[in-house]
Formats: structure tokens, sequence, C-alpha cells
């Protein structure tokens, strides 16, 4: 059961401190207390409002950056604690494909010297660095002719091409992609959208996909991470997740989400009232962050946090309505 | 043919080009449409279609290097007809904003960092009426409970950096709204803002557009966004309207390959969908757009007449109506439909 899980996040927290005034100093707390697993070959989606902190999430896991506290285990090793040659070939084995594709590639570098930057620092043996490159670049649609180019000629959905060239040429195990596809036309989105399944079927990748956009993660994903406020408030497949939301945040994400459909938004009769606006992670609320919000909410909910329950099989829920105390 | 439309707009031939020092950017070219009183209509595409140069163009608010060629706004006012593009400027600055307004898409970017948001909404009041400041503070605050701010008596004292981003597009659709007008058009109003922010924002809208009748002319390029709000649907392609129909007609029988071809791209959660498929190729460039029909680089049925002709308007059924030379002969239509009823 253990074996096929590739990420093992435990209690994961990143804090990020602001000074207000002289002496105080408060905390934006980005991730606060997650744990989940990530299984080899899956897409694990995780969506959440501007600000919930899914992007912090991405980067710690990949440490980028360090945590404040917990683990994460890559292939059961603390990735915290690595070190040296073990540290490099982590790097190696996880990348990243950044939401914007105009900042992240170097625009005084050209494809080929983007490209090849990580397999020169990690000392690949690449016999012909030209083909190599050239061959990358085939496989997200471009031709030899972009070889010596620079990003700025480029459109946005040949950027993030490149940038997933970039992410492949290291042969990885395991890639982040963070809104690949949010500065995109939904033309476009749709084409890096497939082209990044079937990579996945040819070189049986791991992704872990952070998006705002739920019927973008919905198509991509085997499971579903819902975050708000920098904590996971449910995690199921995405099938479920549609067919059967138990928190309320996900109810009201779900009833949120405009269908490309007139037919059913018409019917759809029934709205989950939605008020207010996600208060600041800066000294979030006690309890379960979602109360200020929640249609549902209990007294309990003001001052004490829900944990993380299996409420149906493979159907995790942090809410008191679906905990016993 | 005997019934007759009630329309309150109508653009005709509309041309706008950006003269840049990369050449002319033919922007939007042979634009007509029109909106009927009280529907919401939505002009629909992607980045770099012209469909926010063609709502500006409607005020003329196009400015340097920007240029409106030819065409006619007609705005049809209690049986008045008006060219708001040859009326007077100060003509045009009492419907501007009064009986027409906008809805723009960055409200941090429509607002002065410099003055208060209540400052702002009394401004654009006083500006059109005659009221005293006291009396439009007091309309302000009105107007600020009606978009459902919570507080407006102390919100109006907030400065815009005060705010968050749904907050101040409240506040931008209350300055809209304060005059009352005929008709709002919204460029991209909600694309800002996060999923639950934005379902709020389309709710009010809807709610205002009920009580006061108001017609809303919506510019967006989010399919879900189209389905949930429009009565009518027009989708532009580089820089031309390709199709108009009502909202069901455009998602249930969508003619134009671009418009399937966009519907197919949109994942829907609600669908199991087991590929979604792209156009292939990229939106030409503006300066030199290809002769004939704009769309046949990328067009899978296109022709040789594609590549040299400019579509005519074809007329589905009634209120649908497309420019594409599938359309152009009724034998070739019907050829079409039977080979789409096969695959």
């Amino acid at each position: 059961m253990s074996d096929d899980v590739l990420i093992k996040v435990e209690n994961l927290k990143k804090y990020f401190p602001v000074r207000r005034f002289i002496f105080s100093k408060d905390y934006v707390k980005a991730v606060d207390g997650v744990t989940f697993e990530i299984k080899k070959g899956e897409t694990f989606g995780v969506v959440g409002e501007s600000g919930s902190g899914k992007t912090t999430l991405g980067r710690v896991i990949l440490r980028l950056i360090e945590p404040t506290d917990g683990h994460v285990y890559f292939e059961g090793e603390d990735i915290f604690k690595l070190k040296g040659k073990k540290l490099l070939e982590f790097r190696r084995k996880a990348q990243m494909v950044f939401q914007d594709p105009f900042s992240s590639l170097d625009p005084r570098m050209t494809i080929f010297q983007i490209i090849m930057e990580g397999p020169i620092t990690h000392g690949m043996k690449i016999d012909d660095p030209e083909e190599f490159v050239v061959s990358l670049l085939r496989k997200v649609g471009l031709e030899r002719v972009h070889l010596h180019r620079y990003p700025h000629e480029f459109s946005g959905g040949q950027k993030q091409r490149i940038a997933i060239a970039r992410a492949l040429s290291l042969n990885p195990e395991f890639i982040v992609l963070d809104e690949p596809t949010s500065a995109l036309d939904v033309s476009v989105q749709a084409q890096i959208l497939e082209m990044l399944r079937d990579f996945q079927r040819e070189f049986k990748f791991t992704y872990m996909f952070i998006s705002h956009d739920l019927s973008v993660v919905k198509y991509m994903s085997d499971r579903i991470a819902v975050v708000y406020l920098g904590q996971i408030v449910e995690i199921t497949s995405s099938d479920e997740l549609f067919e059967r939301p138990l928190h309320p945040y996900t109810r009201i994400l779900l009833s949120a989400l405009p269908i490309p459909d007139p037919e059913i938004t018409r019917k759809k009769k029934i709205k989950e009232e939605i008020v207010g606006e996600p208060p600041s992670p800066i000294n979030p609320p006690l309890g379960c962050r979602f109360h200020t919000r929640c249609p549902y909410a209990m007294p309990k909910c003001r001052y004490k946090e829900p944990h993380m329950v299996e409420y149906e099989p493979k159907h995790y829920v942090a809410c008191w309505l679906y905990e016993k105390d | 043919m005997s019934e007759e439309v009630d329309k309150i707009l109508e653009v005709k031939n509309l041309d706008v080009r950006f003269y840049t020092y990369a050449g002319v950017v033919k922007a939007i070219s042979n634009v007509s449409f029109y909106v009927k009183r009280g529907e919401v209509f939505c002009l629909v595409g992607e980045t770099g279609c012209g469909k926010t140069v063609a709502s500006r163009a409607m005020t003329r608010l196009i400015s340097a290097p920007g240029k409106i060629e030819k065409g006619e706004v007609i705005y049809y006012r209690d049986g008045e007809k008006i060219n708001l593009l040859e009326l007077p400027e100060e003509e045009l600055n009492k419907i501007r904003g009064f009986e027409i307004a906008y809805i723009f898409q960055d409200p941090s970017a429509s607002l002065d960092p410099l003055y208060t948001t209540g400052y702002q909404v009394v401004e654009s009041i006083v500006a059109h009426n005659d009221m005293s400041m006291k009396e439009a503070w007091k309309k302000a605050i009105d107007m600020l409970r009606l978009v459902l701010i919570p507080d407006p008596e102390a919100r109006v004292k907030n400065y815009p950096h005060e705010m968050s981003g749904g907050m101040k597009q409240r506040i931008v659709i209350s300055i809209a709204l304060s005059n009352n007008p005929k008709v709002i058009i919204a460029d991209e109003p909600t694309t800002n803002v996060d999923v639950t922010i934005q379902a709020q924002l389309l709710d009010l809208l809807r709610k205002l557009r009920e009580k006061y009748g108001t017609t809303v002319i919506l510019i967006t390029h989010n399919m879900g966004v189209v389905a949930e709000m429009a009565d009518r649907v027009a989708v532009m392609y580089a820089g031309k309207i390709i199709e108009v129909a009502s909202v069901f007609e455009i998602f249930k029988n969508p003619a134009h390959p671009y418009t399937k071809g966009l519907l197919k791209a949109v994942p829907n959660p609600l669908i199991k969908i087991e590929k979604l498929v792209h156009i292939p190729g990229t939106v030409p460039n503006l300066v030199f757009p290809p002769p004939g029909c704009r769309f046949h680089t990328r067009c899978p049925y296109a022709k040789d007449i594609c590549k040299a002709k400019e579509p005519p308007k074809v007329e589905i059924n009634k209120e649908h109506y497309v420019y594409c030379w599938l359309y152009a002969e009724k034998e070739k239509k019907k050829e079409i439909v039977v080979k789409e009823a096969k695959s």
C-alpha cells in the first residue's frame, strides 16, 4: 500500500513574517498544517482562491522555500534533510512549471541555453546537445528553427511549451504545475492540457496540478484537495468531489462555478448563498477558518478547529458537520 | 418580417485602426451588430479579437494612436436616432456616463487612488445631475448599499487601496449605476476576481438589471459566464464578428467552425470529457490580416474561396447569423448537416 506513495506531506507549515508596527511581528500563515499523500503516477489537483496558499504549498514541497515546520517525504526520504548529491538528485527528479511564462524564462538566454541549463548543472552526459534540445522541442510542438531564438519572439502558449520542455529535459518523476494555463486563452489552454496528459501517459509522470479554475482541475486530476486560507478542507477523487461535495466551502465553490452550458445554468435554481470575502491570512479566524462565511456555522466552529476525518471511504473532510467530538 | 426589433443600440460597419510604429493595426473591421432594449448582449472572443475596442468605440473612447475610420453607432432614444460617432463632444459627454455607462476590467485602474471612493461616486452623480453635494453624498451612500457593500456610511470614507478587489469592483458598478443608465457596457467585469466573488458580482448585475430594466453589453472571454448571463451572443475573431445568435443557439447549434472549436476547448466539469480539442495555429497578426475569411488559416474546412473572398452574412435561422462560406449555399449546407450527422 505504502509502496505507491511518492510524496507524503505531514503537518506542513509555512509562515511569512510581516512587520505591522515596530515591535509587533505578525505572520501570514500561507500554509498552516497540511497533511496529504500523492501517489505514483496520479495527478493530484490543488484548488483554491487567490491567497489560499496553493502556490506556496507547491514551492515548499519542492523545497524552493524552506518550511516553518513539518515534513515532506519524497520516496521515503525527508527532503528538508537532504544534502549534497542527494539533494541534487531530488532537484532533478522534481520539476516545476510556473504560472507566468513571461517571467519564468530568462529574456537574455536563447531557447537552447534555457533548456540546456538544467542538464549542464546536473552533469548529464549528452552527446549532441543540439539534437537533444531539438528532440525536446519537437515533443512540445516546436521546431529546429526556434533553437536560437529568444523568449520574446514567442507567444504565451509557445513560451509555456518551452517551460514544459525545460522541465522534461531532466527526465523528472514529479512535476508541480502551478497554474500552467491561467495566462492563456482557452483554445491554447486546451492544447497545453492535452500535451501534459500525453506526457503523463508516455513517461508515467506524477503531477501536482495547482489552479484556481475548478473546471480545469477537474479535467486534469485524479484526486483533488480544496484549500482555504492555508488549510486543506476536503480531499477526494475528482468525480466524488463533484457528485458529493461535503464541505460547505466546496459546495459554494461548485455552485459559483460558471458552467459552459446555458441549459444547465438556467435550470440551477437553488444556489448556495455566498457571503463575504476571504479573510486576511494574517491572523486568520480562530476555530474553523471558514466559519465567517459558512451558512452552517455552529458556536463550536468559532473556537475549535475541526480535524480531517475520513467521512466516507477515501473522502476526507475537515468540518464539524461531519465530525463527532 | 413584420416584427419590429426593439433596438437600443446599433453598430454599423465600424472600423477602428491603430497607427503604431509596427504598422497599421486593423483592430476591428466592418463590425455590425445591434443590441435589443433590456437584454444582456455578450461579446465573446479571445485576447486581441477586438471586443474591448468595439465596446469602447461605441462612445468614441478610443484615443491616439487609435482612430475610428468609419461606421455608425446609432443610439435609439425615445424614438430619436442619434449617431454617437457624429455627435459633438459636449453632447456625447451628456450621454456617456449618464445614459451609457461603463464598467471596466481592472477596478484598481478605474478608481483614482487620491480620492475617497465615496467622492468618486459623488463626482459622477454631480456631473450629470443638478444636485447639492450633501444630497449627492446621501445618494452615494444609497448606491453603495444597493451594490451590497457592508457598512456604506463608513466605507464612503475609504480610499481604493483600503478595499479588496471585489469591493472596488462593486464601487465601480455603483458609479456606473449612479445615474440609472439605459445601457451598461461591462468589459470583463469579473476577470480579476475569485469565483465566489465573481458569482456575487454576476448575481448583483442580474438583479439590478431585473430591477431597472437596464440593457447590458457584457464583454468576456469566459464561456461559462456567457452561458450564465447572456440572452444573445456575438462571437468575435481577429477583429470581425463571425457569428451572432441566442445563447441557446450558440451552445447547442454553433455554426461557425471557430465557435465550434472554442466550445470544444472549454472543459465542462459536469460532463465526462475524453479529450479537449484545441484550435491549431495562432491568431493572425492584425497588421496584415489574412485575405478572405480571417479564420481560414486555422479552419479545418477551409476551401479556395475562403482564402480569396470575405464570407457573406448568412442567416441560419431567425436571429442566428454566421459569416462563413460553408453556409453560403443551401446545397452545401445540407451536405454538411448530413456529414455531421454521420460523424
